[in-house]
């Protein structure tokens, strides 16, 4: 075990540390210019315009215009929003969504709990990189669908999905399409016009914002019920005093993440490659996802005969914070559906490793990663029963 | 999540290994679980001489394995196979709720591999209570 003492963050897909420039941008709005946006005197008029210079930061960002974005508490309510706002407003045209397997619990949880409300919902495989086919996407709609749903990148696997083909066949069927866009926005380009996106959700901390805030993009031809009842804020879609510290950090983070998107996604990217590299050096490892159409900060491995959570553990002890899809992970014991939807087998799943890479993310914190990594590997699988004899050192 | 003692035996396990000529192997859980824990032990005037362990699993899964190891050396084998699930998972200072079940699989790899040693000497095995198998992903 290596003796110095480091701390390296490589969970930037769970979440990123706030900007120290977005942290600036935010303050004033938490002290001196703390007015209700909807109230009528001067400091409240300071906010009602930093919420709008946000809107437009936001609006820039995703090739929209900044009355069709909508500011949410997160990705997921945005993701709420979207899928039961569109199923309730369009009831009377259909009541059949389409979604993927490998979508966020946020689309997930809400498709099934509209299942329980009369709703028909196809869950699309992917293939083994985790893609969904847009051909799929095409056959499995009826004329009762009202909503497609696919995420623009998973959140497990980092596999960009093909949305701009799934927008144009939603578009030529006159189908809404929404996109889960939470671990996309800020670290790829996105055009909803291009792209034919009609929603797209969006969350301030994937991309060094605050936690806490989150945006929907709802375009012009949809018909969309609010979730949030109350005052007349957001033009009466959402209700609910603005988080005008949150909207404003949210609007900061995305303009430098769209400013600097093509020089930090491609060191990320260089860093990213080198590490997947280094990692299939260890026997009997696999990336998971998509070799190439991929987030540029995701790394998903599979370690064999190993299990995720002691790895996670380990590194833990070492300063590296990670993920894993094992079900013996954190709080839940079902193993992640990601994984078995792209057909890996349980125990591969158990011995799974995410690794996210960010801005603070340098080339000798990848040598370290590599190094505390070969020496955990190794270390479980000495203790391993499943373990083959030729891969033990003791 | 976890006490310092359940992370102490889980970076520094005791008696983690084989045993070439063991009187008796245990093993419990299956890989699609997530664990799978192996028990070997070597007895002498009916005294757990020695004992070692190999699992596959989670923090709580090794801690387990560690600790139950070293609670039954130096034990009769009655003794050894009287060893609780809970005496371990107090032993290490507790283990989340979710965990137990390691625990569980602790105390069983220790029946099968008792009974194995019975078995093979021509004993009458004990009945093993499997709860284990109980429990759910």
């Amino acid at each position: 075990m290596t003796e110095e003492k480091r701390f390296i963050y490589m969970d930037n897909a769970a979440t990123t540390p706030t900007r120290k420039e977005v942290v600036d941008a935010m303050i004033p709005y938490m002290s001196d210019n703390f007015g209700n946006p909807s109230s009528l005197y001067s400091i409240a008029e300071l906010s009602a315009e930093a919420v709008e210079t946000a809107r437009s930061q936001v609006a820039s960002a995703i090739g929209a215009l900044p009355k069709e974005i909508y500011f949410t508490s997160g990705g997921t309510e945005a993701d709420n929003w979207a899928i039961k706002g569109v199923a309730f407003a369009n009831r009377d045209k259909g009541n059949h969504i389409i979604t993927s397997q490998v979508e966020h619990h946020a689309v997930l949880h809400t498709t099934e709990w509209l299942e329980k409300q009369g709703f028909e919902v196809t869950y699309l495989p992917v293939d083994s990189y985790g893609m969904v086919s847009p051909g799929d996407v095409r056959d499995a709609i009826t004329d009762k669908t009202i909503l497609i749903t696919i995420m623009t990148a998973n959140n497990e696997i980092g596999t960009i999905m093909p949305i701009a083909e799934i927008g144009k066949i939603a578009r030529e069927k006159g189908v809404l399409f929404h996109t889960d866009a939470v671990q996309a926005a800020g670290h790829i380009p996105l055009d909803v016009n291009e792209m034919n996106i009609d929603m797209l959700s969006l969350s301030g901390h994937k991309f060094r914002g605050p936690k806490g805030t989150g945006a929907l993009y709802i375009g012009k031809r949809v018909k969309i019920d609010p979730l949030m009842h109350g005052g007349a804020q957001e033009r009466h879609r959402r209700a609910g005093t603005e988080n005008v510290p949150g909207i404003v950090g949210l609007g900061k983070a995305i303009e430098l993440s769209a400013a600097e998107m093509e020089e930090e996604s491609g060191r990320i990217s260089s860093l990213r490659d080198v590490l997947i590299q280094k990692l299939l050096e260890i026997p009997k490892s696999h990336l998971n996802g998509h070799p190439e159409i991929r987030l540029p900060n995701n790394v998903n491995v599979v370690f064999e005969y190993i299990e995720g959570e002691s790895i996670l553990l380990m590194l833990n002890r070492r300063g590296i914070c990670a993920s894993t899809g094992s079900a013996c992970s954190s709080k839940s014991l079902d193993p992640s559906h990601v994984l078995m939807a792209c057909g890996l087998p349980h125990e591969t799943i158990h011995g799974s490793l995410r690794l996210t890479l960010g801005h603070d993310t340098t080339e000798d914190d990848i040598e370290y990663v590599v190094q505390n990594i070969r020496e955990v590997v190794q270390k479980l699988r000495n203790m391993s029963p499943l373990t083959p004899p030729e891969l033990r050192n003791s | 999540m976890y006490s310092d003692k359940v992370m102490d035996h889980f970076e520094n396990p005791r008696n983690q290994g084989t045993i070439e000529d063991a009187d008796g192997i245990g093993e419990v859980g299956n890989p699609q679980c997530g664990d799978i824990m192996k028990i070997y032990i070597k007895v002498r005037n009916d005294t757990i001489e020695d004992v070692k362990f190999q699992t596959f699993g989670c923090g709580a899964a090794i801690a387990s394995s560690s600790m139950a190891t070293e609670m039954i050396k130096g034990k009769t084998v009655k003794e050894a196979w009287d060893l609780s699930n809970k005496a371990v998972a107090e032993a290490l200072e507790g283990l989340p709720p979710q965990k137990l079940h390691c625990s569980v699989l602790a105390e069983e790899a220790i029946h099968k591999a008792i009974n194995d040693y019975r078995a093979k000497n021509g004993l009458e095995t004990w009945e093993e209570t499997g709860g284990h198998q109980e429990h759910h992903h």
